[in-house]
């Protein structure tokens, strides 16, 4: 109580004080914050409008097509993301020779398991559709894709009552992880949800994922599987992977429906 | 809401506190404190997770695609010149040196990054789309549900129609312009005015509420894949999907700028009052000098 502070020698200078306040300020932001932005609870509930997302589009949606467009809304180049190469020995085999003893895997809840040669594949009803492709990360690009729908695909296999979604393994790994999706039955059953093994008129090009990819209009980038090698039907996601039902879904808390 | 802003409270002048005399009045309504309180703590989340999901793609384009490999109208990134590096802002062929800010800045361990938008005014701080994206899009519900809440009762109380509706007489240019001066001026309404808006006030409140507000989800929506296709209205309406990307960065700002006139304002004509008008609702009225 009897400590005197000369003025003329403060404990702690202005400037400091500012400083300091500031940093700590800052400090506070970011520890607390950050502690609180990155909270697995936090998020985890957050993460709950998803469904939200899901139920209200498909709600006021339906099974409502994306917009299509025409040769001349085409992006002069189409950016290619994700795997832009596979590194997979039989993979860079299989590319060599054009594909020609490569064929799709089709299994997991089915009556008939299949396996499609890309001949057979293009040998099935075709749908050919100009569409936006959206990536998470805010760009768009406009391409035309063709292929058999991925539902004549599904019929032939025969789905038994038990599958609720069907999931799509790749031949890429990504991160030193193997690519995978996954989409429910609402959206496998879609008009435009195709098995595209062209683009833009030709064959796919393999930093476009040839010789097959998913395209799942309505949903982001993420989810068109590329170089898909094999189709499992299943009733649940749980045990596939990391359990979350895709690639990022896994890696990065990205939501499984991105239709948003 | 059976509270009155123009009538007085029970308590009204009984805290006069001899330094400063005057009355108190009620000056918002429990509804608009409530909704403002939310609206601004909505609005910080959806700016900072917002400038974290632009960092993910830090360019601008018109029309319905846009990636790499086209040319954007904006686009903030850094580049090399010789030894030295450099952040910079792109709009059209301008290019504005914003080293240590955009494009080119020094996280807190001193670490070099080269995101558009900075650590401070992110959420997370650090690099994150997933979760920049959970938190906007969560908070997305609250901000439309909020707003689409607060308007409907706003028009059944009254509050449209009695505070922010513009009357004839307060759009005659004459009006305006008066009104303009008095700001310049900082001459802010004493007394029984001080409670009303002023047609400046009007009219950033009413373009707030219905249009940077209501843009903000319209383009937000017309963003999401899933939308375009059952509303394609919505994304043709607005240009295609990345004008629309556009549109919502240009209404964030246009936000941003409205916030900063409006801690401006509050600042120069007495922030306690203000502050606690819109905390508390009650809000001291003086009188002009020597009335």
């Amino acid at each position: 109580m009897s400590r005197i502070v000369r003025p003329h020698a403060p404990l702690v200078t202005r400037r400091a004080l500012i400083r300091g306040g500031a940093l700590a300020a800052g400090g506070l932001a970011l520890s607390g914050c950050d502690g609180l932005v990155r909270d697995p609870d936090v998020t985890g509930i957050l993460g709950k409008a998803e469904d939200l997302h899901r139920v209200s589009q498909r709600t006021l949606g339906g099974g409502a097509l994306a917009r299509e467009y025409t040769r001349l809304d085409l992006s002069p180049v189409f950016r290619a993301n994700g795997s832009r190469s596979v590194a997979d020995a039989a993979y860079r085999r299989q590319l060599a020779e054009g594909f020609a003893g490569w064929h799709l895997r089709v299994e997991g809840l089915v009556a008939r398991p299949l396996d499609l040669s890309l001949a057979a594949l293009r040998d099935l009803p075709q749908r050919s559709q100009i569409t936006r492709h959206d990536c998470v990360e805010g760009w768009s690009a406009i391409g035309q894709w063709q292929g058999p729908q991925l539902g004549s695909v599904l019929r032939l296999a025969g789905l038994a009552d038990a599958a609720r979604y069907i999931v799509f393994h790749c031949a890429d790994l990504y991160h030193g992880r193997p690519y995978y999706e996954s989409i429910d039955l609402a959206d496998a059953f879609h008009p435009q949800t195709i098995l595209a093994w062209q683009m833009n008129g030709a064959p796919l090009k393999e930093a476009h994922g040839a010789p097959l990819r998913l395209r799942v209009e309505r949903q982001l980038g993420y989810k068109q599987a590329k170089f898909v090698t094999r189709i499992v039907a299943v009733s649940s996601l749980e045990g596939i992977h990391g359990g979350k039902g895709g690639f990022w879904e896994d890696l990065g808390d990205y939501a499984w429906y991105a239709g948003i | 809401m059976a509270e009155d802003p123009m009538g007085p409270t029970p308590e009204a002048g009984t805290g006069a506190r001899g330094a400063h005399p005057g009355r108190m009045r009620v000056r918002h309504r429990l509804s608009t404190r409530i909704w403002h309180a939310l609206n601004a703590l909505t609005l910080l989340v959806m700016l900072m997770s917002g400038l974290m999901i632009f960092n993910a793609h830090p360019r601008l384009y018109w029309g319905e695609y846009g990636a790499n490999f086209d040319a954007p109208w904006f686009k903030i990134s850094s580049a090399r010149q010789g030894a030295r590096e450099f952040g910079f802002v792109q709009i059209g062929n301008a290019r504005l040196e914003t080293s240590g800010v955009l494009g080119y800045w020094h996280d807190p361990d001193g670490v070099v990054q080269r995101h558009a938008f900075p650590w401070w005014s992110t959420l997370p701080s650090t690099y994150s789309l997933a979760l920049a994206r959970i938190w906007h899009l969560a908070f997305a519900w609250v901000l439309s549900l909020a707003l689409a809440l607060y308007l409907v009762w706003s028009l059944i109380n009254g509050h449209l129609r009695r505070d922010i509706h513009i009357t004839r007489r307060e759009w005659h240019w004459r009006a305006l312009w008066h009104d303009v001066t008095e700001h310049a001026r900082l001459r802010f309404p004493k007394g029984e005015a001080a409670l009303r808006y002023s047609v400046l006030q009007k009219l950033a409140y009413a373009s707030v509420l219905f249009v940077l507000l209501p843009l903000m989800i319209a383009t937000g929506l017309a963003m999401s894949p899933g939308t375009d296709a059952w509303a394609p209205l919505l994304t043709e309406v607005l240009g295609g999907r990345q004008s629309a990307r556009s549109v919502h960065f240009l209404c964030a700002f246009g936000l941003v700028g409205f916030f900063l006139v409006h801690m401006a304002m509050v600042l120069l004509s007495g922030p306690i009052n203000q502050v606690r008008g819109m905390i508390t609702g009650r809000f001291r009225i003086t009188e002009e000098a020597g009335a």
